[in-house]
């Protein structure tokens, strides 16, 4: 059996949960004191997931860098293959925000978009 | 020098929703007027998501938040100065301001909108004993180098101060590579949302240390290193408790302070607690026509409630510009007292007021399982049961104007309260 310890980041609380498991499933939650808890432990430990936002070089832009997110949340393991990918990006301006410059980002299925506009130099 | 009605000093998130709200009310003569090169202000480096859940129902990133406020800006007409320097606001509101195109001009403006922000709590304020070499940033400087720039301020990081944009820079530096050591937070809690020190801090395994602060910098020309202590409660270090940790980068994340100094020299009265301006219910200062929103009326942790009370500043504006001063209605004061730090407004005009309004405070210290009590003089009106409470969360109270004028209180007192 494996025991994990969660910090709820549902509300300021910041309760100290307590999950076990068991081949990988949730056997019991414990230390939440409210469903928002539970909820958040239980994908917590089976499927993490988190939204990149980071930044990638611009070719003729009005500014150095242009800022991107990932349209979706990713698997939290592969938030470094994601990075990589993002910093060999070279993206050429002008740019609008939801513009697309990583398709499926580290095949994940989820792309990365602007969240900058960008002119022209 | 074309003149204007309103002159709104400072181009941020709250001085674009002031814009925006001034124009709808009906003031067509409006001037934003903004240091940097652009508008958008600190939202343009904060690059990371969760703005908006409340303004836009969706989690936006900084830049993505700002241009919905720029663009609507640009769609009204509004006119900006950018690159533009505010030197001085007089008592008689005539706006001084210089930039490269039209070197120094006077506005004599009808209404201005104190909309300059906060900055961040620099070493000198710190008293960090050690060399002074290169390596030492605040937060906020290091965060404009990595997210606009493009520039890495370091590898091997410190960071003092568990703040928002501390924890948040903690994550971006490991993600573009370098590795931060420690966290170190002088109070027993932190200052940084839960959300945040989850995802910036325990998801890359960087370690917080509460109650500990920095007690030596070492280097001459660079940091080489950085010592950490324990605190005791007198928040001395305790001889004995101290890590050395090998570093090229300390940042700095200690606090905000409002940015306040066109304020003061024009008589602006303030507040000790929050820094910012005394506003009465319209978020107006005690120099009639002179109003304040954002951070530097007081520093939030939300941008949407920056945004609203800001929209509320721009059309209060804009009624002064077209009704001029107020001449009838009763003084109400609030205190806060009993845990509750402060309250924005300090002063309510029930004849001025919205049917209902909002007054915004903090506490000073974490309460758990506390009631938010309201007095109108001895009476307790509200007595509302809050789970937990702390320094780091903005608070709030709902009043209603016709609460108000039937009881018709000399003050209002917010109070934290025990379970009975």
């Amino acid at each position: 059996m494996e025991k994990r310890d969660l910090t709820c980041i549902g509300c300021p609380m910041g309760c100290q949960i307590t999950v076990e498991l068991e081949d990988g499933e949730v056997i019991s939650v414990k230390g939440n004191t409210c469903a928002i808890g539970d909820k958040y432990a239980r994908n917590e430990v089976t499927h993490p997931e988190r939204t990149v936002t980071t930044t990638a070089v611009i070719e003729g832009g009005d500014k150095p860098r242009v800022s991107v997110k990932t349209a979706g949340n990713i698997p939290k393991d592969k938030i470094f293959d994601a990075m990589k990918e993002i910093d060999s990006t070279v993206a050429k301006a002008p740019v609008h925000i939801g513009d697309v410059l990583v398709k499926n980002v580290a095949g994940t299925g989820v792309d990365v978009i602007a969240t900058r506009e960008i002119g022209v130099k | 020098m074309k003149t204007y009605d309103i002159v709104i000093v400072g181009g941020g998130p709250a001085g674009l929703a002031a814009a925006v709200a001034a124009k709808e009310a009906g003031n067509d003569s409006i001037l934003i007027l903004e240091r940097d090169h652009e508008l958008g202000g600190i939202l343009n480096q904060c690059i990371h998501n969760g703005f908006g859940l409340h303004t836009f129902k969706e989690e936006l990133t900084g830049p993505e938040y700002a241009y919905r406020f720029i663009k609507q800006v640009l769609d009204l007409g509004i006119e900006y100065k950018l690159n533009t320097m505010v030197m001085d606001i007089a008592a008689d509101k005539t706006v001084t301001a210089m930039n490269r195109e039209d070197g120094m001009f006077q506005i004599p403006a009808k209404a201005v909108i104190l909309a300059m922000g906060c900055r961040e709590r620099p070493r000198g304020a710190l008293n960090i004993p050690g060399y002074r070499p290169a390596g030492i940033f605040s937060a906020g400087t290091a965060q404009r180098l990595v997210n606009i720039e493009g520039y890495m301020p370091g590898r091997e990081v410190v960071i003092l101060g568990s703040g928002d944009i501390g924890l948040i820079m903690a994550r971006r530096m490991t993600l573009e590579g370098a590795k931060v050591k420690v966290v170190a937070e002088l109070m027993p809690y932190s200052g940084g949302l839960k959300r945040n020190i989850v995802q910036c801090l325990d998801d890359y395994g960087i370690p917080l240390k509460l109650s500990h602060t920095v007690v030596d910098i070492e280097g001459k020309d660079h940091v080489t290193a950085v010592t950490i202590a324990e605190v005791g409660p007198d928040r001395k270090p305790i001889p004995g408790t101290e890590i050395r940790y090998t570093c090229d980068t300390l940042l700095l994340s200690c606090g905000l302070i409002p940015e306040n100094e066109l304020s003061r020299s024009a008589g602006v009265k303030m507040s000790p607690v929050t820094s910012g301006p005394v506003v009465n219910e319209s978020l107006e200062t005690n120099i009639p026509g002179v109003f304040a929103c954002g951070n530097v009326l007081h520093v939030h942790d939300l941008v949407d409630y920056v945004s609203e009370e800001a929209k509320r500043a721009g059309a209060n504006a804009a009624k002064f510009v077209k009704e001029g001063e107020a001449k009838s209605g009763e003084v109400i004061e609030l205190f806060a007292t009993d845990g509750a730090r402060y309250t924005v407004p300090s002063t309510i005009n029930v004849d001025r007021m919205d049917d209902l309004l909002t007054v915004r405070f903090r506490v000073g210290e974490v309460f758990k399982n506390s009631y938010v009590s309201v007095f109108f003089d001895d009476e307790r009106v509200m007595h509302n049961k809050k789970r937990i409470m702390a320094p780091g969360e903005m608070e709030q109270v709902i009043l209603q104007k016709s609460k108000l004028q039937e009881s018709k209180p000399k003050k209002i007192t917010i109070k934290i309260e025990a379970e009975e």
